[in-house]
């Protein structure tokens, strides 16, 4: 099927290029970093995370995301989303290979990256989180792969593949309540020590995920004559909803919790990334422009004239995407580590070769994207033309 | 694999505990050959040891100059590189400009409302305002920073001390988010060039691994008390938390002592007098 790849028009290929490029320009600052050590960052000894795992945690979410395809179509039979069930599957390959790779950028010492698995440490999260994104990923690109090629052999995907989605369903679940569990588990930061992180991230997934993925069925309309089907795009579009509502609903739970209990200790970090702590206030005008978005995103969502409006439908997704994004890659890490646990503030920000690095990331999984929805469409293509 | 590694960890860590004379320090860097020649690994007889290691600072007796003194012994023997430190351009030529925010610290001063964040109380009595609070590694009986690493790479000694093995470390930093003081740095860059004199009876560090204090296990396992003991004109006692009899529990019991966000339950073996 691979070779389908590699034929393509114009207009694909100076997409391939440019995503080259961009990959090409991160792997050299990569190289200055590898040499010289993560001193390029802008993280340092208070904060001591960055952008590389924000945006790990939120491609996280993009990825469990994909579930709200899977789940609807083999478990309720819904046969709407049999079109684009295999998008989301390879959305969630895309976004987790990503994922991996934020690990690896973050790592001081990559080269030792093996040591999690000949030193297994059952205590620590991070082991867990490595074999559930290690285990979501091979499901998701084995199952993909081969209900795609029965499809293009028109013939019945091989029976063992049912039983690998529906192991890929808790998976899904599990990959983002691991990865809170990184983050809610530790004693002395306040900020994420709340049993409702899990449930919030879950949340936020399956909004950013589903309209991830309506962004991407519109993008596949214009450039491919696949047509993933309207009614399953504002069936997605329901659940985008729900989840965005439920995301609010659950900061609102935390907002009030840390600040009717006013223990110090829980509302510093809400007070910095809201209102500003001692004078520090780089966050505040990017999270109260997240909570517009989500806010507004999920008003327009809710009232069905806008949220069936084909031409506003993508600009409330990219409302959602950018406001999870922000709530999630600038808000949840920053506001962890801000006030530290000594209650100094040391703010902080992405540097360009941090930036730079974080881009080629994203558009190495644009790349994977690109070339197995190529696959995708194409095959879909063929078999209806 | 496992045996393996755990004994090249000791050579660098436990010299004394191989029955290594201090002479014979420097060999820690040796082969596994030569050191199997010292097939029997009797422990060294002057070898400080207890059952949980314990750390008591006394607030009264601590003074600025006294600080200085500590932080400086303690840095200064363990290679703990200094972004102060005027880099050789000679040896060092390319060395970037450094990031103050990026700097390593394994035991320093705090005032009182920094060290202990939640017991900020605005009555607070007068002296304590000024009298510098040294901070440092807890050496926590539950420490969540050996729960978090995904190698093992900062492990618990039999003996409570939390320490690390710096040549396993990924540098993933689980455990500077895990632990609730602070007391982890990372190398985020060579320290190498920051370093005045490089002091040979100890491993300096390489780029991208977290590192703290290590209760001077090098010095107890010779029979020395640490750096910051002997450098605290008596503010500072170590000993064996689990020995009623020892000196440390006697001062546990004729003073009233705190320690850092004991809320946690952490366990910090390290106490403050108030």
């Amino acid at each position: 099927m691979l070779e389908i790849a590699i034929k393509g028009s114009k207009n694909y290929w100076i997409w391939i290029v440019f995503l080259l490029a961009v990959i090409g320009a991160g792997a050299i600052v990569y190289i200055d970093q590898f040499r010289n050590g993560l001193m390029i960052t802008g993280m340092s000894r208070d904060v001591s995370w960055g952008f590389y795992i924000a945006n790990f945690t939120y491609l996280v979410g993009v990825a469990a995301g994909g579930v709200m395809v899977v789940i609807p179509f083999y478990l309720h039979d819904y046969e709407k989303f049999h079109r684009i069930t295999i998008l989301g599957e390879f959305l969630a390959v895309a976004a987790l290979i990503m994922c991996l790779l934020f690990i690896v950028v973050d790592l001081g010492q990559p080269t030792r990256l093996l040591n999690m698995f000949l030193y297994p440490s059952p205590k620590s999260v991070l082991f867990y989180d490595a074999l559930v994104l290690n285990g979501y990923l091979f499901l998701n690109i084995i199952v993909g792969w081969k209900v795609l090629e029965a499809e293009r052999n028109q013939v019945e995907p091989v029976w063992w593949t049912k039983p690998l989605v529906l192991i890929s369903i808790p998976f899904a679940i599990g990959i983002h309540t691991v990865t809170a569990y990184l983050y809610c588990g530790m004693p002395g930061r306040g900020f994420w020590l709340t049993a409702i992180l899990a449930p919030r991230f879950l949340a936020s997934a399956f909004a950013a995920g589903p309209a991830v993925l309506i962004i991407l069925c519109y993008i596949i309309k214009k450039f491919t004559k696949f047509d993933p089907g309207w009614e399953a795009m504002q069936t997605l579009s329901k659940i985008v909803c729900y989840a965005i509502i439920a995301n609010l609903f659950f900061f609102l739970c935390e907002v009030f919790v840390v600040y009717y209990s006013n223990i110090p200790g829980h509302k510093a970090h809400i007070q910095y990334l809201l209102f500003g702590y001692h004078g520090y206030t780089a966050l505040v005008p990017w999270m109260w422009t997240s909570l517009l978005l989500m806010g507004t995103g999920a008003i327009l969502l809710v009232i069905p004239k806008f949220r069936s409006n084909y031409k506003l439908l993508p600009y409330i997704c990219a409302m959602i995407v950018f406001g999870t994004w922000i709530d999630k890659g600038l808000g949840m890490i920053s506001g962890g580590f801000v006030p530290s646990p000594l209650h100094h503030v040391t703010e902080y920000a992405p540097t360009i070769p941090e930036t730079m690095i974080t881009l080629a990331v994203y558009a190495t999984g644009l790349l994977v994207l690109t070339i197995l929805y190529k696959l995708a469409t194409q095959v879909k293509e063929e078999v209806n033309g | 694999m496992m045996k393996k590694s755990k004994r090249s960890f000791l050579k660098v860590a436990g010299i004394a505990a191989m029955g290594l004379g201090a002479s014979s320090a420097i060999n820690f860097a040796s082969s596994d050959a030569q050191v199997s020649t010292h097939k029997k690994k009797a422990k060294n007889k002057e070898a400080l040891s207890a059952h949980r290691w314990g750390m008591v600072i006394d607030t009264n007796k601590i003074t600025h100059e006294i600080v200085e003194n500590i932080v400086e012994a303690c840095h200064k023997e363990h290679n703990v590189p200094d972004f102060n430190h005027e880099v050789d351009t000679k040896k060092y030529p390319k060395t970037r400009a450094v990031n103050h925010k990026q700097e390593i610290k394994w035991i320093w001063e705090e005032h009182f409302h920094y060290a202990f964040p939640d017991k900020e109380d605005e009555f607070l009595a007068e002296r304590f305002h000024d009298l510098p609070f040294l901070v440092v590694c807890n050496h926590c009986k539950n420490a969540p920073c050996t729960k978090a690493c995904p190698t093992q790479a900062t492990f618990k000694r039999e003996d409570g001390i939390v320490i690390m093995d710096y040549h396993r470390c990924i540098g993933c930093r689980f455990c500077m988010a895990a632990c609730p003081f602070g007391a982890r740095s990372f190398n985020f860059r060579d320290p190498r060039p920051f370093i005045e004199d490089t002091v040979p009876q100890f491993p300096t560090r390489t780029k991208g691994v977290v590192e703290k204090c290590n209760f001077c296990a090098e010095r107890l396992a010779l029979g020395k008390q640490p750096h910051c003991v002997e450098a605290s004109h008596g503010a500072i006692v170590v000993g064996d938390l689990e020995n009623p009899e020892s000196e440390i529990r006697e001062l546990l019991s004729e003073h009233y002592t705190i320690r850092r966000k004991q809320s946690l339950g952490t366990e910090p073996s390290v106490y403050y007098i108030m």
